[in-house]
């Protein structure tokens, strides 16, 4: 297991733990000094001042406890924008295409989900079109309503359920899988007939590793800070 | 040995959405987080039960998901109907082996070890087993992390069937197993986020305590 970072957490004095944990510390979205809980396994620890960059594991599971990655809001807005724009393009352009005999056949991802509900495979192409299309495009548009909330430094009321609709999304999201099945699909296609890479192939590609990105920037500690601004040296 | 300190033997429980920790009212009752205003459970609720259900409904869809067929072809040399496993065939014999193999790895394997995982963590959590236990924390988090790739031949069948549909000449169709293996995915998911991962350390202080009254005692 990783534990690159140098992040490290110490478990709490039975002392510290009488201590109230306070919402509006002023130590800004790193947590430094205040005490948690581990979410794997319960173990009660102070969070420790992160420089930037650096990650906290539980010292008793190593579940990821907190990250502090440079300009997280700035840089996970500018890359969930990025993203929307990426999605756009893999919804609305060909994803794979062949050519057989002169007859050439190409797909968008819509229109994939849509013959599987013709065959009568209607439950099917309701999970792919969920899991491929909705799903993703519901997760990056309230995780940019959440971003913008923050740097607003408003918060609406439904901030808390979006987050929750965020976090319950994002494991049912799997572009990255479809992509993957593509290229199998291709590599059997290839004996019969040359195949075409669309437009939405590429989209879809750049997509997956402009999300990594974005999770690697995103500061989910930063959302609950009591003021708005995410910018910490 | 020093009893590990938990939000649970504080009476406090910390919040699953944003991390904050609240005081357990003394006699219980329903807490909502002070900062978001979700209901807060300091295990979550019914875990073990429903984990049960999830993957005992999943294991009975994983024998049709193999046995019958995900894939019909039919072109001008006949009909030919695929399972799961003679469409990992298919790409061995045609020299794609390396793709076989993901594929094998992630249809075949993937669903039956984690299922296995899951019961290992079910029965020793009911066990209230104090053994490796950090071992069984990673393989929880491998469960959850691996899950989804097992939707890999879905998406395979969705594409051929959307391209091939050449009439006369060669059409895709997908088979019945698509919606078996579909369920078999998305149960094994639900059953590993039914688990609650903290059931796994609490029998660490469930034996440190007795240990402690033996001592007094
Ligand atoms: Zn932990
Ligand atoms: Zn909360």
């Amino acid at each position: 297991m990783a534990n690159a970072n140098g992040g490290k957490a110490w478990a709490a004095d039975e002392q510290e733990a009488g201590r109230e944990a306070r919402s509006d510390d002023p130590h800004g979205p790193s947590w430094g000094g205040r005490l948690i809980a581990c979410h794997e396994c319960d173990l009660l620890q102070t969070a420790p001042e992160l420089d930037l960059h650096q990650s906290a594991r539980c010292v008793r599971c190593e579940a990821l406890l907190l990250r502090n990655p440079v300009d997280s809001l700035e840089r996970t807005l500018a890359l969930a924008a990025a993203a929307a724009l990426l999605y756009v393009l893999a919804n609305f352009n060909p994803l794979v295409g062949i050519e057989m005999q002169g007859i050439r056949v190409e797909v968008t991802l819509f229109g994939a989900v849509q013959a599987l509900w013709g065959d009568g495979m209607q439950a099917v192409a309701g999970l792919v079109f969920a899991t491929v299309i909705l799903f993703p495009v519901l997760e990056l548009t309230m995780l940019m309503a959440l971003l913008i909330q923050v740097r607003l430094g408003r918060r609406g009321r439904a901030f808390p359920l979006l987050f929750r609709l965020v976090r319950s999304l994002r494991p049912w999201g799997m572009i990255e899988v479809l992509l993957l099945g593509m290229l199998v699909s291709l590599v059997k296609l290839s004996h019969l007939s040359s195949v075409i890479l669309g437009v939405a192939f590429w989209a879809i590609a750049a997509l997956i590793i402009v999300l990594a990105a974005a999770a690697q920037s995103f500061n989910p500690a930063l959302l609950w800070e009591a003021r708005g601004t995410g910018a910490r040296a | 040995m020093r009893p590990a300190v938990t939000a649970l033997s504080l009476g406090l429980l910390s919040c699953h959405v944003c991390g904050q920790l609240a005081r357990q009212p003394i006699g219980g009752g329903a807490v909502r987080c002070p900062r978001c205003n979700v209901p807060l459970h300091s295990r979550r609720p019914r875990s073990v039960s429903t984990t049960w259900a999830l993957t005992l409904a999943s294991m009975l869809l994983y024998l049709p998901a193999n046995l019958l067929p995900i894939m019909e072809t039919s072109s001008f040399l006949g009909s030919q109907q695929d399972t799961i496993l003679s469409g990992v065939l298919f790409l061995w014999r045609s020299g794609s082996w390396p793709l076989a193999a993901v594929v094998f790895f992630a249809s075949v394997m993937v669903p039956l070890l984690k299922v296995i995982a899951l019961l290992h963590l079910l029965l020793s959590v009911q066990r209230r087993s104090s053994h490796r236990m950090l071992q069984r924390a990673r393989l929880y988090r491998l469960v959850e992390f691996v899950g989804r790739w097992s939707m890999l031949d879905i998406y395979v069948i969705v594409i051929l069937a959307a391209l091939v549909r050449f009439q006369g000449l060669a059409t895709v169709q997908a088979g019945p197993a698509a919606l078996a293996f579909g369920g078999v995915v998305v149960l094994t998911m639900l059953a590993a986020m039914s688990f609650d991962p903290r059931l796994i350390w609490d029998a660490a202080s469930a034996r440190v305590a007795e240990g402690e009254e033996g001592e007094h005692g």
